[in-house]
């Protein structure tokens, strides 16, 4: 119960950020097509900007600047680059994205340096919140859930209650009819594109420190956000909320339970020993298996339902 | 001579490509020139006074011809059917893998097999797991197919890291190649050796791909990239060309993941990840996609960059990356589209007039070049050259990368440059534009 309860809020607090990056993801994706690349990138940015803002004034302002900069960045990107690209077609600006998210991950090496920076949580954070059955929840975690909840509200009533939410709403599915009346997408896509880059940033901000600060940041989340964009389905922001959750409570939860298929067999009077076939794979922990699963997931779900949980159309 | 002749002679040469001894002749010559010209280039490196091969020249160039091998078996997916491929690593490092296990298995003595044949076990390994991924991947196309991919990608490398039976785990699986069986009686106990079998293996797999492209399979590959409903509506079933071509061109990956253990004794995770396979998607659109030999050319240059430029920065990988950009941006078609832009003013007779307009735009385009690269190398320098205990030299001059005068020095090239290739561009272009038009006007365009 201990363990489960603890994992629960572990996975909650994962699933939350998860959700963050992939939020900006969705509406990118299923708006103008493109698979961002790059996206994962603006999260790692967002991290290496508040470690070096945090430096001189502070986490408060960083919390701010950094996702800031990094939706300038974006709006840079999509408004000199994408654009320019976009005449190429679909493809031409995945690989555009990719090619970006591999100078950024150069360009970070080269000026914050290989290994890990020493981001961490702010002080005034740093204290045990509560106390689960013996296990300290602390209040940073609590705190990123609180900013996570807060711009899931702010999506939420920009997207319904807003003019530019209801043409984004309407451009996710109808693009070009939404230009023939009159609104201007492709200000509507710098929009997306910069306000998506900029939760990214501010997912950085707060994960940054949570997890490790390090160029490979990049490079290990940007396959788990596609999962949960894939999982979710184009166009549909609730089912990328569930499937934020739900890959984040899986993700938590494999790594606490320490068994492996031979620990099943053996409830069925099979003991697998080095002398059995495949033993290497049935002797596998269900933690190291973990880290394969969301993979697993991407396959089998573009494989059998392309469209996601909620999506409105394949991928 | 006229024009008019210049204009003739390519469209007679298609006419008389009838298959016939005259023409097989005339088809192979580049082949064997090709051929010929890799088997003497090593020589140029050679050191008369010790008469040793430079052993850094052969690997470079051993590793040219199976990463070519490499690149060559992406555009199969990528430039003839399509499909854009984010973990064609994996068919590649597995059949290096099958590979080595193989060379153990005869070191061993537990079968017999000639080295000379080692790839083409590679190559099986390959087309066997290309079977399998292509299975699944190839239900799908487009960004789902590249997304399946990645995902298998993944996949894959992280079981390299798990599975220490089949993997090795982090140190890999070290093999020998001098298994003492060999068609021709060579040991390929040194590197020349190993260099003259991989140029045969590159040359067999480029000539097996050229041809495939002319197969039906290859033409339908075609097809189904550029209109997918009408290549249903002809009669095929476009999930089954995927998947031949997916499974042939993991075939290829292999023999290059095979020659890979040859030449270097070892099979470790790097070639199953995920950085080796953005190498063949790197190398297949600089070079340029379009044409067949695109990623050849491609690859010789994102290997020169890597072993040529990596000696004395770390930054290889960022202006490979920032090529490749500047590739998508601005030439789609990559160096071999470039270069064929240029074919109707050849036709044309007046390629010569571009050599001043060319000049023009170089000298700005070399300014700003030199610029960036001093500033990347400083950057770099700063923050990983530095703890290494080198010296930063521009030339033989030795610079002190912590004052503000190299860093102004690159910016203000950099800048300079920039803004002096914009003014040229213009006067190019206008060049470009005439001569194009009288291109036209000739009726050589094609």
């Amino acid at each position: 119960m201990e363990v489960f309860l603890v994992s629960l809020l572990n996975g909650l607090v994962y699933g939350m950020l998860l959700f963050m990056l992939a939020s900006g993801l969705t509406l990118i994706l299923s708006m103008m097509g493109v698979l961002n690349f790059a996206h994962a990138s603006a999260y790692m940015l967002g991290a290496y900007f508040a470690f070096t803002i945090s430096q001189y004034i502070g986490f408060w302002p960083a919390l701010v600047l950094a996702p800031l900069l990094c939706g300038t960045i974006g709006a840079a990107i999509e408004m000199y680059g994408l654009r320019r690209v976009h005449r190429n077609g679909h493809i031409a600006e995945l690989l555009f994205t990719f090619g970006l998210a591999l100078i950024i991950e150069k360009v970070v090496q080269m000026t914050w340096g290989l290994i890990p920076v020493p981001y961490r949580i702010p002080a005034g954070l740093d204290f045990p919140l509560f106390t689960v059955y013996g296990t300290q929840f602390p209040a940073y975690r609590a705190f990123m859930l609180l900013i996570s909840a807060l711009m899931f509200g702010a999506i939420w009533l920009g997207l319904t209650r807003t003019r530019i939410g209801l043409v984004i709403q309407a451009a996710l599915h109808h693009p070009e009819m939404v230009g023939a009346l009159g609104h201007n997408v492709p200000r509507v896509f710098t929009t997306v594109f910069a306000a998506g880059t900029a939760l990214a940033g501010l997912a950085g901000v707060i994960g940054g420190n949570y997890h490790v600060t390090e160029p490979a940041m990049a490079f290990t989340m940007g396959p788990i956000v596609f999962v949960v964009v894939v999982f979710g389905g184009l166009g549909s922001l609730t089912g990328c909320f569930i499937a934020s959750l739900l890959m984040g409570l899986i993700q938590t939860f494999a790594v606490v339970l320490d068994y492996s298929v031979a620990d099943l067999l053996k409830w069925f009077g099979f003991t697998v020993t080095s002398a059995t076939p495949f033993h290497e794979v049935l002797t596998v922990p269900l933690p190291r298996i973990g880290a394969l699963l969301p993979y697993v997931l991407l396959v089998l779900i573009l494989v059998f339902r392309p469209r996601g949980l909620m999506g409105t159309r394949d991928t | 001579m006229s024009a008019d002749a210049t204009q003739r002679a390519p469209q007679g040469r298609t006419l008389s490509a009838a298959p016939g001894s005259a023409g097989l002749a005339r088809r192979a010559w580049p082949w064997l020139v090709a051929i010929v010209a890799a088997l003497l280039l090593p020589w140029l490196f050679f050191d008369w006074s010790t008469h040793r091969h430079s052993g850094f020249a052969l690997t470079m160039l051993s590793e040219i011809g199976l990463m070519a091998i490499f690149a060559l078996s992406f555009n199969m997916q990528m430039g003839q059917a399509g499909l854009l491929s984010f973990g064609h690593a994996i068919l590649f490092g597995l059949g290096g893998y099958c590979a080595a296990h193989t060379m153990n298995a005869v070191k061993a003595g537990a079968m017999w097999l000639p080295v000379e044949l080692v790839p083409l076990v590679g190559g099986l390994g390959g087309l066997l797991f290309g079977v399998l991924f292509g299975y699944v991947a190839t239900k799908q196309r487009a960004t789902a197919f590249a997304m399946i991919t990645m995902g298998l990608g993944e996949l894959v490398a992280a079981c390299a890291l798990m599975f220490m039976g089949f993997f090795g785990g982090e140190g890999g699986i070290s093999t020998d190649r001098v298994i003492g069986i060999s068609l021709f009686g060579v040991s390929y106990s040194s590197s020349w050796q190993v260099y003259c079998l991989v140029v045969a293996w590159t040359a067999i797999a480029v000539l097996l791909m050229r041809l495939q492209t002319q197969t039906p399979l290859g033409r339908m590959a075609n097809a189904t990239r550029d209109n997918f409903e009408r290549a249903q509506f002809v009669g095929y079933d476009p999930r089954m060309v995927r998947f031949c071509q997916f499974a042939l061109s993991g075939f290829f990956a292999g023999i290059g993941g095979g020659l890979y253990a040859i030449v270097y004794e070892i099979v470790t995770f790097d070639t199953v990840a995920a950085a080796k396979s953005a190498t063949a998607l790197l190398a297949a659109y600089i070079g340029g996609a379009g044409g067949f030999f695109g990623p050849f050319l491609g690859t010789i240059v994102v290997v020169l960059l890597q072993s040529g430029v990596s000696l004395l920065s770390n930054a290889w990988l960022l202006y490979v990356g920032v090529l490749f950009i500047v590739m998508v941006m601005y030439a789609p078609g990559g160096l071999v589209g470039i270069i064929a832009q240029h074919a109707p003013i050849a036709r044309a007779g007046r390629l010569r007039e571009l050599i001043v307009p060319y000049v023009r735009i170089l000298l700005p385009g070399a300014f700003s070049v030199f610029g960036f690269v001093l500033l990347v190398e400083l950057a770099s320098f700063t923050t990983i050259g530095a703890a290494q205990g080198k010296a930063f030299k521009i030339g033989p001059q030795a610079v002190d990368p912590a004052t503000a005068f190299p860093w102004l020095l690159g910016a203000a090239a950099l800048i300079g440059g920039g803004l002096w290739l914009r003014l040229e561009a213009r006067g190019f272009r206008a060049r470009w534009d005439a001569l194009m038009a009288d291109a036209k006007a000739k009726g050589v365009m094609l």
